[in-house]
């Protein structure tokens, strides 16, 4: 059917060898292409391979030359070779044998360069692909808490995969067959003038009558594709939802409401798909036999003009006129013609999903990156004969903050866990404050506790000493220094948190511990553990410290996490220290143990403590009691049941409520 | 693998079938077609006979409609096969998940199963799309591309049966080479993925301890081994178009050589020009169709992947099944374990619980204590059949749990788990998860013996409030409050609360308990928790120590004779004795 074996790729398969992750879960807005969109996916390529991308280019149109070369040999092998020499009867074959060689050449550089190509476009695809998911992961690390907060994890994990994927398809195949379709039917439709204007005419006719049928059904395909991805978004994420709390329908015996539902999902999302490929899979038919039924029209044609031509009832200055031979390369052209259009045409899909993909990972990249402007930096030091503080480029157990000034001179504050809350009000939204008003005075060395009922905005207080969140009003000091002023980084090195839940790593348990200091020795981690009160049970563990953690250490109970999120965080040494329910699901016997361990750790050091367990804070030199984000209380243990307020009621309540 | 699969075709099979008999029928066509345009050449223009391209051309219209019918019914019913074939895949995990105990649970990462469900099945989809249309339409249009090449002319055929072979060897090298590196990216993928999702659930972690740039580091590692293999594996598939190109060329001009030098010395008697564009049609038909086959070859090998993950699952049959003959009706509330133990692998003897004998009475409240890692969740879990055990029975309401039927009994033995899930819906909604035809006043009335009413009465909505994914809209103590009001409302016989009031503070705690003594004294209430205040009040207290019952008695008893009841008794107790 056709004869043009250039560089033309097969119409299928419709998605590329490496498309594994071929489900897109694509949620898009609009249904427009974006042009904004595919100039940032072109500066993405063009930003490093520009050099690479003119050689394709190069590449692509010696091969689409060669290809119309080929589309054209049949044409000259007839009329010009075997149509003579049947005629004159003569048997020389050297004039075709140098042709066929002359041919052969062509053809040769046509592989080469088709070959160069697709070796050039891996490594453009995957090098931009590669770029593309280090930049988002790179860029991800500096966002603010709060995109975390409000982003699903399952939809950001599906740009990395899904999303990028789809611009594979786009760079790697859809932009080279742009171009190739390009070079091919702008030097066909020259060739397509030069040998017959009127052919050329009815050529311009049916292809736009295939462009317009192409693109309404193109149009059809791309709304249910929208429609598909949105299905899929909607059943990936019930059965997220489902399948984290599947015990919970065990327990409650509602695995039927959960098939009924999932059921209702599925068969929408079935529709969706089947609407959307069987578009697809009509539009390779139609073009097809759209560009048979094209030549024939032009055969019928093209024969009655050379048929009268022949006979003379054209003249040779005739726009008309035709001779056989070239109608049958004109033929031959046309369908030339005809093939990259519709090879377009199968891309817009690819093109369509690429954009939306395209337009979600840049709103990652784009999204706000969290400000710093601090420069006030954490040092190593150390006091000097003259009992000046002076920075030393190895570790003293011992900090300080090099604070430059505007005059140029720096100077140097010990790190002494001072932390100070003027005024502060804070809401996670403008409109919402959830703390009022908080003042406090942390004394280095001291330990302070919060308690209160749940939502009374304690965990809210350690987010704003570690600048997780900004505040509304009001300042936080910090050994004297604005925080606001301390780099980001230092400030939270100098803090170590331990979370109520718990986060631990793929790895092994001494890999887990060790990431709160990448510099300990096995024999830190140890004691590290062994203070922690995490060591008994390591041990006993199958490999020990080496015994490999997944899923967020599956394997283990949840105060046995919690136990080895307290190693990792003695294990940073930190001079001040943020327990948040840190030991909530430690019985209390351990706990006694392990905050044994962290006093002597924490001596001389500031520790928060956020607990609902009045044992776990009783000992602090400092309670807050918080209620609706305000101090309502302050006071030592003693002070505050003297005090008989709300401490008291909540301490007695648990003993006497009865 | 192939047979498992094939079950979920089911009532698409007609659709199945008949994809292949006409996208069959449409290949006749586009063979006939490029045939009989040879010959509308050869008899028709190169003859300067008009009416015999008029004659065959309309012929060569109606084989295009038909090839169009043909074609786009094929198209139709391949969208519709393959859509419904996946639908039947992911309803049937989906369903077989939901049959899984929890033994079974636990042998899956959720994100495992997710994946499974979605990105393999599509994975899968598209490899049954192309197996119904191209993987027949291929081999179809090469053999009868070579039927009529030789029809032709059988001699100047031989030509490219001669070159098959060769590209046929060269591209089965190719998917050789390329498959096993294909897997490992593959591999590398869920390692990405798992990276991404470690650093998403543990930002604040990552922020704390600074190690962004560590994070970087590791990510950096897993996208340059996606990179680099995946460059290895398509810089081997990028041999696939040259070679066949090659292929074409070589074909081509053997073919006008030797094609010129027959017509030409037999003037037209042996091969007509004509004959020379079909073969030259045909030659490309038969090379384009290897090229197709070899990378449905490559993606089926790809799929197979997928495919085995999905039967994994489907598989995976669950270890908990009702007896012959279950009983329905739960006779109360007494629960009784006879020298149980329990192992949560089968042949692993490292036993969570060792000989476990407890007799609880009908509406006893017991409270269970231990240390971090005593196996109090497993003992709990036993009750309700969560697991089997491995050796010893338990027994509810007098009976073996194995004898009732399993919803039965988990609606009769209620469980509040010690991580607990909201669904996203509304607060009401999800509190109708415990009894869907729950009234107003009955929903009421559970929260407020949760102390959940309070909190709920103060939102702008009320019941009516929207939880999030997850619950993530609802402070901790609030979400373990609502998880108790769900389970009561099942009016359950035996209550178990695994740890659910950590978050709670101990005011509310003590107010739930004493909820639970004045409103549902006929159930028995199992009460885990950390707080030796939460179970001071209990009938009844349970001593855990590494998996055996270390003490069993009132919190007098216990006070008296157990070492480590006293232990933990008097570590929270005693500030409050100092300053009284």
């Amino acid at each position: 059917m056709s004869n043009q074996p250039g560089n033309k790729r097969p119409p299928m398969p419709p998605r590329p060898p490496m498309s594994r992750h071929g489900g897109t879960p694509v949620r898009m807005k609009g249904e427009k292409l974006d042009i904004k969109i595919i100039g940032r996916i072109f500066s993405l390529v063009g930003a490093k391979y520009k050099l690479l991308m003119l050689l394709v280019v190069l590449c692509i149109f010696l091969s689409s030359l060669t290809s119309i070369a080929s589309s054209l040999f049949t044409g000259t092998l007839i009329d010009d070779y075997i149509t003579p020499m049947l005629k004159s009867g003569s048997s020389d074959f050297a004039p075709l044998l140098a042709m066929l060689l002359k041919m052969a050449v062509i053809f040769l550089v046509g592989i080469v360069s088709a070959f160069c190509q697709q070796r050039l476009m891996v490594v453009i695809s995957q090098g931009v692909l590669k770029q593309v998911r280090d930049r988002m992961f790179t860029h991800m690390q500096t966002l603010p808490i709060k995109y975390f907060d409000t982003n699903s994890h399952g939809d950001i994990m599906s740009r990395y995969t899904n999303d990028t994927d789809t611009l594979r398809q786009m760079i790697s195949q859809s932009i080279p067959q742009f171009i190739s379709s390009a070079v091919t039917i702008v030097s066909t439709f020259v060739a397509m003038l030069a040998t017959s204007i009127p052919l050329t005419a009815i050529v311009v006719v049916c292809i736009f009558v295939m462009m317009t049928v192409t693109g309404k059904i193109a149009g059809n395909s791309g709304r249910f594709f929208i429609k598909q991805q949105q299905t899929i978004g909607d059943v990936n994420g019930f059965v997220e939802e489902m399948i984290t709390g599947q015990k919970v329908i065990k327990v409650f015996c509602h695995e039927e409401k959960a098939k009924e539902d999932f059921d209702r999902k599925n068969e929408a999302l079935f529709e969706n798909t089947y609407s959307a490929n069987k578009f697809v899979n009509i539009l390779g038919p139609i073009n097809n036999n759209m560009g048979h039924l094209q030549y024939v029209i032009l055969a019928i044609i093209g024969c009655v003009l050379a048929v009268l031509s022949g006979e003379g009832k054209l003249s040779p200055t005739s726009l008309l006129f035709i001779e056989l031979g070239s109608v049958v390369s004109f033929l031959q052209l046309s369908r030339a013609f005809v093939m990259p259009i519709s090879h377009i045409s199968q891309q817009l899909n690819s093109v369509v999903m690429a954009m939306a993909g395209a337009k979600r990972i840049f709103e990652v990249l784009d999204s706000e990156s969290e400000q710093d402007e601090g420069y006030v930096g954490l040092v190593n030091a150390r006091y000097n004969e003259s009992g000046e503080l002076v920075e030393t480029p190895e570790h003293t157990g011992f900090w300080a903050w090099k604070h430059p000034h505007e005059n140029g001179t720096t100077t140097y504050t010990e790190l002494k866990g001072e932390v100070r809350f003027f005024d502060v009000d804070f809401g996670y939204n403008e409109d919402k404050i959830v703390l009022h008003n908080i003042s406090l005075y942390a004394e280095p060395g001291q330990k302070v506790a919060f308690v209160g009922a749940t939502g009374a905005g304690k965990t809210t207080i350690t987010n704003l000493i570690n600048r997780f969140y900004d505040l509304a009003d009001g300042k936080i000091r910090y050994d004297g220094i604005n925080i606001n002023k301390i780099k980001k980084a230092d400030l939270r090195r100098s803090l170590g948190i331990v979370l109520q839940d718990t986060n631990l790593f793929t790895g092994t348990v001494k890999d887990n511990i060790r990431y709160g200091n990448l510099d300990a020795t096995d024999e830190e981690i140890v004691e590290a553990a062994k203070k922690a009160n995490a060591h008994s049970f390591i041990s006993r563990l199958p490999q020990g410290y080496d015994t490999m953690l997944t899923n967020n250490g599956a394997n283990l109970s949840q105060g046995q996490r919690q136990l080895i999120s307290i190693a990792r965080a003695a294990v940073a040494d930190p001079p001040v220290m943020i327990l948040d329910e840190a030991t909530s699901s430690i019985d209390t016997r351990t706990e006694a143990l392990v905050q044994r361990g962290m006093d002597a750790l924490m001596k001389g050091r500031t520790v928060f403590v956020i607990a609902h367990r009045l044992s776990t804070v009783m000992n602090s030199d400092v309670i807050m009691v918080l209620e609706k984000g305000v101090i309502i209380e302050r006071g030592t243990h003693e002070d505050l049941i003297a005090k008989k307020g709300k401490y008291y009621q909540l301490y007695t309540g648990a003993f006497e409520l009865e | 693998m192939i047979k498992r699969l094939s079950k979920c075709i089911r009532e698409y099979k007609s659709a199945s079938l008949l994809t292949p008999v006409l996208v069959s029928l449409e290949v006749v066509m586009e063979v006939l077609i490029p045939y009989i345009m040879g010959k509308l050449i050869d008899n028709g223009i190169n003859k300067g006979d008009t009416a015999f391209v008029i004659k065959t051309g309309l012929l060569l219209i109606v084989l295009c409609v038909l090839s169009l019918l043909f074609g786009a019914g094929a198209g139709v019913t391949a969208a519709k096969a393959s859509a419904g074939f996946a639908k039947n895949l992911r309803r049937d995990m989906f369903h077989n998940v939901q049959s899984f105990s929890f033994a079974n649970i636990d042998k899956f990462s959720t994100s495992g199963l997710v994946t499974r469900l979605t990105t393999d099945v599509t994975n899968l989809q598209n490899s049954y799309q192309m197996i119904i249309r191209i993987a027949v339409r291929s081999p179809a249009m090469l053999v009868f591309s070579l039927i009529m090449a030789m029809t032709v002319n059988s001699r100047i055929s031989v030509i490219f049966l001669c070159v098959i072979p060769v590209l046929a060897l060269g591209l089965g090298l190719v998917v050789k080479n390329a498959h096993p590196i294909f897997k490992r990216v593959f591999k590398t993928y869920d390692k990405l993925n798992n990276v991404v999702e470690e650093n998403l659930r543990g930002i604040r972690v990552v922020k704390s301890f600074v190690r962004e740039k560590q994070e970087e580091k590791k990510f950096r590692d897993v996208s340059e081994t996606i990179y680099s293999d995946t460059r290895r594996a398509e810089n081997i598939i990028a041999f696939n178009a040259p070679m066949m190109q090659t292929a074409t060329y070589t074909c081509i001009l053997l073919i006008a050589w030797f094609s010129a030098r027959l017509i030409v010395s037999s003037g037209e008697t042996q091969m007509t020009t004509g004959d020379l564009v079909s073969v030259l049609s045909y030659v490309m038909q038969i090379l384009m169709n290897l090229m197709m086959l070899s990378m449905i070859f490559v993606m089926l090998t790809m799929s197979k992947a997928a495919g085995e993950r999905v039967c994994e699952v489907l598989d995976e049959k669950s270890d908990l099944h009702n007896g012959e003959n279950p009983v329905f009706e739960v006779a109360d509330g007494s629960i009784d374990f006879d020298g149980v133990s329990f192992a949560y692998s089968k042949d692993s003897a490292n036993f969570c619980l060792k000989n476990v004998n407890l007799h609880i009475k009908s509406g006893e409240t017991v409270g269970i204590i231990g240390s971090t890692g005593s196996s109090k969740t497993t003992l709990v879990q036993l009750i309700a059949r969560l697991y089997d055990t491995t050796q010893g029975t338990v027994r509810v309401g007098g009976r073996d749990v194995k004898e009732y039927d399993l919803d039965t009994l988990r609606n009769a033995v209620a469980m509040v788990l010690q991580k607990n899930v909201l669904f996203s819906g509304t607060i009401s909604e999800n509190l109708r998860w415990g009894k869907e035809d729950a009234t107003e006043d009955e929903i009421r009335k559970v929260c407020e013996l949760a102390q959940a009413h309070s909190f709920i009465e103060e939102k702008e909505e009320g019941y009516n409030t929207f939880i999030e994914q997850g619950g993530s809209n609802v402070s901790g103590g609030q979400k373990q409050r609502l998880c108790i009001a769900r389970s009561l409302l099942k009016n359950p016989k035996v209550l178990i609360l695994d740890d659910s009031t950590s978050a709670v503070d101990t005011a509310t705690d003590a107010m739930i308990r004493k909820g639970f003594r004045e409103y549902i004294p006929e159930t028995t209430k199992i009460i885990i928790a950390q707080r030796i205040a939460s179970i001071e009040d209990a009938d009844k207290i349970i001593v855990l120590d590494d998996g055996g019952v270390s003490g069993f008695g009132t919190h007098e008893e216990l006070l008296a004779d157990n070492e480590i009841y006293r232990e933990v008794y008097f570590s929270q107790k005693k500030g409050g004795n100092e300053n009284e």
